[in-house]
């Protein structure tokens, strides 16, 4: 069977494989804040300290019916189906920006239900299908 | 599946074998690409980007699983001292560093029309660049130290460090808000994305797998054959 060396060679492994782990949990838990991408409309209502100077970004979906477009200027709703925030940008919005869509938006707070976007991404979900599924599925909803 | 891997085996390949292969490798992609370019539709929002998708998803497929076979054999051979089996980990990186390459390259393309952006710095792309890094680490390992043993315990260190990056980097997109979608395909439920585009997506799939198979063999054959030219000079 396995000689004494391997053995001791086995418990050093796993106990610093365990550490490690456990280490690298504590230090993306506690990094949480920085490795979030985006937040939630609720996220930032529930967050206290929050600067209003500091470049952010907020995430959800486009509120149904919520897209108004002024020459260059776009205001619409993110909403996280909890939550909502107003949000007013001024530029390129990219093909995929949509309402019902996902979307990101990198910019700052005005305060807690207004944000001033610089930059808009469109987010894309899990799903693929073809146009006339997507049809199909739209009708039957 | 271990005795496969023995040098004898390996060195008994002739390279017929290899050419049967690689014509196999050529024929499921040259079908995988009709499917993914001419038969498979367009997606409902995506359009024709969805297409990038099929060469993706396996490129990163391969860049995971090739270093999880490299993790798997640090740990083995940090356990037991087996001759060969660091050459296995030392064959399998090359391959693992440009499918890692090719996924966070077409991913950028993919971005573009679809998020608006080439890259951003969400849980999802930074992990795999930090692959990226552990897979550089290992191969400049074995390039540069010279010394067999000791370049097999630093290359097995990184090896096994590496290992618990790969879930960070597949459940990074359930753990934190990422711009990177979560997954389509899971273990658990059915897939979400349509038939019609699954099927190219398998094909390209087993095609490079195939393709990753092939070139590690050929890879790690080289590397006996240089160990025991080495041996014989000595």
């Amino acid at each position: 069977m396995l000689s004494k060396k391997v053995k001791s060679r086995i418990f050093i492994l796993i106990s610093s494989l365990t550490a490690s782990a456990i280490i690298i949990f504590l230090v993306l838990r506690s990094l949480e804040e920085n490795v979030v991408y985006f937040f939630s409309p609720s996220e930032i209502i529930k967050k206290s300290n929050i600067s209003l100077n500091k470049k952010i970004r907020v995430g959800g979906l486009v509120k149904e019916g919520s897209i108004e477009k002024k020459e260059k200027n776009v205001n619409f709703i993110i909403t996280d189906l909890k939550n909502e925030i107003f949000v007013s940008y001024a530029g390129l919005v990219p093909n995929l920006f949509s309402e019902g869509k996902g979307v990101i938006a990198e910019g700052k707070l005005k305060d807690k239900k207004y944000f001033l976007a610089d930059k808009i991404l469109a987010k894309h979900d899990e799903n693929y299908m073809p146009p006339e599924v997507s049809d199909v599925l739209d009708k039957s909803d | 599946m271990f005795k496969n891997l023995l040098p004898n085996k390996i060195l008994n390949i002739n390279n017929n074998f290899f050419n049967h292969l690689i014509i196999l490798v050529i024929f499921i992609l040259f079908i995988g690409i009709i499917f993914g370019l001419f038969l498979s539709p367009p997606d409902y929002i995506q359009g024709d980007s969805v297409r990038i998708m099929y060469v993706h998803v396996p490129s990163s497929f391969i860049a995971l699983g090739c270093f999880a076979f490299i993790g798997a054999v640090s740990i083995l051979c940090l356990i037991f001292k087996i001759k060969f089996l660091p050459l296995v980990g030392k064959s399998l990186a090359p391959t693992g560093i440009i499918f890692t390459l090719v996924s966070i390259f077409t991913g950028s393309l993919w971005g573009k029309p679809t998020w608006g952006t080439w890259w951003v710095w969400d849980a999802r792309l930074t992990s795999m660049v930090i692959l990226l890094f552990f897979y550089l680490a290992y191969i400049f390992t074995w390039q540069f130290v010279s010394n067999f043993e000791k370049a097999n315990k630093i290359s097995s260190i990184i090896g096994i460090i590496g290992l618990l990056n790969l879930p960070v980097i597949k459940y990074s997109v359930e753990w934190w808000n990422t711009l990177h979608q979560p997954s389509s395909i899971t273990l658990t439920s059915a897939p979400t994305i349509h038939h019609t585009m699954l099927l190219p997506l398998i094909i390209m799939l087993v095609g490079m797998l195939v393709y990753s198979f092939t070139i590690f063999l050929m890879k790690y054959k080289t590397e006996l054959i240089k160990i025991k030219l080495k041996k014989n000079i000595k």
